[in-house]
């Protein structure tokens, strides 16, 4: 702790800086003044070290390579226009492009609502009568929905919990086993009896879609 | 603002009241005018970029990278601050962020072993002769002192460079840096000292020798 009354050319030394930025305490600024009056080496420093922060304070200390000034202002005249340009350009073309994509995502959208989608296997059939929000489990690489807890669910460990309708909005079929109820040819199935569907092989299910015709 | 308001009779207020007629307009999309909004501070730019580089080609790619995301980001300057000060905060992390990129770990300066917590005690030259301002006019004194801020350990550097030649009061260059406001201090304290010391060496050493204001009027 600085004795506020006399300080001594460590203390001194310490709070020279705060000094010179006028952030030192009256008591200690008074006992720092005194001590600057006596002794000639910490008066000395003081004196130095205003005389450091004065020259390097000088504009004229900083200095630019040649030409620093002119390259600036060229890249950024290049940024610059560049910039206004963009946005000028953006700016004609940009609305009638995003009312175009919301006329064509619009339409996108409205289409999912009411055709049939594209089915990951060619030879299945959609099924009928499926409740849109049925909740049905697909999983990793397979193209069949299935009722949780289907016995013939392959790959459990990528189960992925959607409703039926967005299963068959993103092309997959029903499983031939937990959602025969829903196909159409419930004949078909029972003569099935094989483990040759629901199983994600394409081979496999494309054989037992084959069958069900 | 008309320029016919312009105070003339005082440069510091028409200045002022210029910079802030020029980032309005830059604000309202006039972006031609950005060069001559900065201009005034490019060379503080430079000098802050080069302070953490310490390459020129470094400094000046940097500092101009830095006054195009200043232009990038100008409707985000407020009025309340000092467009210099916000200038050279985005340069000095502009600076910071190559250096971290490069990942280069620069041992470097007179001090670097030292504890910057650690008492430091000036080398007793208790003849110190100042050195005028108008030696700065002679390029071998500017380049002299130029030398002996480069001989320091970039953390007092950074800090002596960003309070004393920038301008940036205390708390600007912690929050620039990204250090305490009692780190800054403390290394203040320890740039300015050693600064001190290095140029009463060279005193001794005669690096002003052929200076031609020792040969008459000595003004200490």
């Amino acid at each position: 702790m600085v004795n506020r009354d006399a300080v001594n050319c460590e203390q001194v030394y310490r709070e020279i800086s705060n000094y010179l930025e006028g952030d030192v305490d009256p008591a200690l600024r008074s006992a720092m003044d005194q001590h600057f009056r006596t002794c000639k080496r910490c008066s000395s420093v003081l004196e130095g070290t205003r005389n450091v922060i004065r020259l390097y304070g000088d504009e004229r200390m900083i200095e630019v390579p040649a030409g620093f000034g002119r390259r600036l202002e060229k890249r950024l005249a290049q940024n610059v226009r560049t910039a206004g340009s963009r946005w000028s350009v953006w700016s004609t073309w940009l609305v009638p492009v995003a009312a175009l994509a919301l006329f064509v995502g619009g339409l996108r959208f409205a289409n999912s609502l009411t055709i049939t989608p594209s089915l990951k296997s060619e030879h299945a059939q959609p099924g009928d009568g499926i409740p849109p929000e049925m909740l049905v489990v697909v999983t990793a690489d397979a193209k069949i929905f299935h009722v949780a807890g289907c016995d013939f669910i392959h790959n459990k460990n990528t189960e992925r919990t959607l409703t039926a309708k967005q299963a068959m909005q993103e092309g997959y079929v029903p499983c031939l086993r937990c959602m025969r109820q829903y196909l159409h040819t419930a004949a078909g199935h029972a003569a099935l009896g094989t483990e040759a569907d629901a199983d994600g092989d394409s081979q496999g299910e494309e054989d037992a879609h084959i069958s069900a015709r | 603002m008309p320029e016919a308001n312009v105070v003339l009779h005082n440069p510091e207020q028409a200045g002022t009241s210029r910079e802030q007629d020029l980032i309005a307009r830059v604000q309202r999309g006039q972006n031609e005018l950005f060069y001559e909004l900065v201009q005034p501070y490019e060379r503080r730019v430079f000098a802050a970029a080069l302070a953490i580089l310490r390459n020129k080609t470094d400094a000046e790619d940097a500092a101009q990278e830095a006054m195009l995301k200043a232009f990038a980001n100008i409707r985000q300057f407020r009025a309340e601050a000092r467009f210099s000060t916000w200038l050279i905060q985005i340069t000095v992390n502009e600076a910071l962020m190559r250096r971290r990129r490069e990942k280069t770990i620069v041992m470097e300066g007179i001090d670097d072993r030292r504890d910057e917590e650690s008492d430091y005690a000036p080398r007793d030259f208790a003849d110190w002769r100042e050195i005028p301002s108008e030696a700065l006019e002679r390029k071998e004194v500017r380049q002299k002192l130029a030398d002996a801020l480069a001989t320091l350990d970039r953390k007092y550097r950074e800090v002596f460079v960003l309070r004393d030649m920038e301008q940036l009061n205390i708390q600007e260059t912690a929050e620039a840096l990204g250090i305490s406001v009692a780190s800054v201090k403390t290394r203040l304290l320890r740039a300015r000292l050693m600064l001190r010391d290095l140029l009463a060496a060279g005193w001794e050493q005669g690096w002003f020798s052929r200076l031609p204001f020792e040969k008459g009027n000595k003004p200490w």
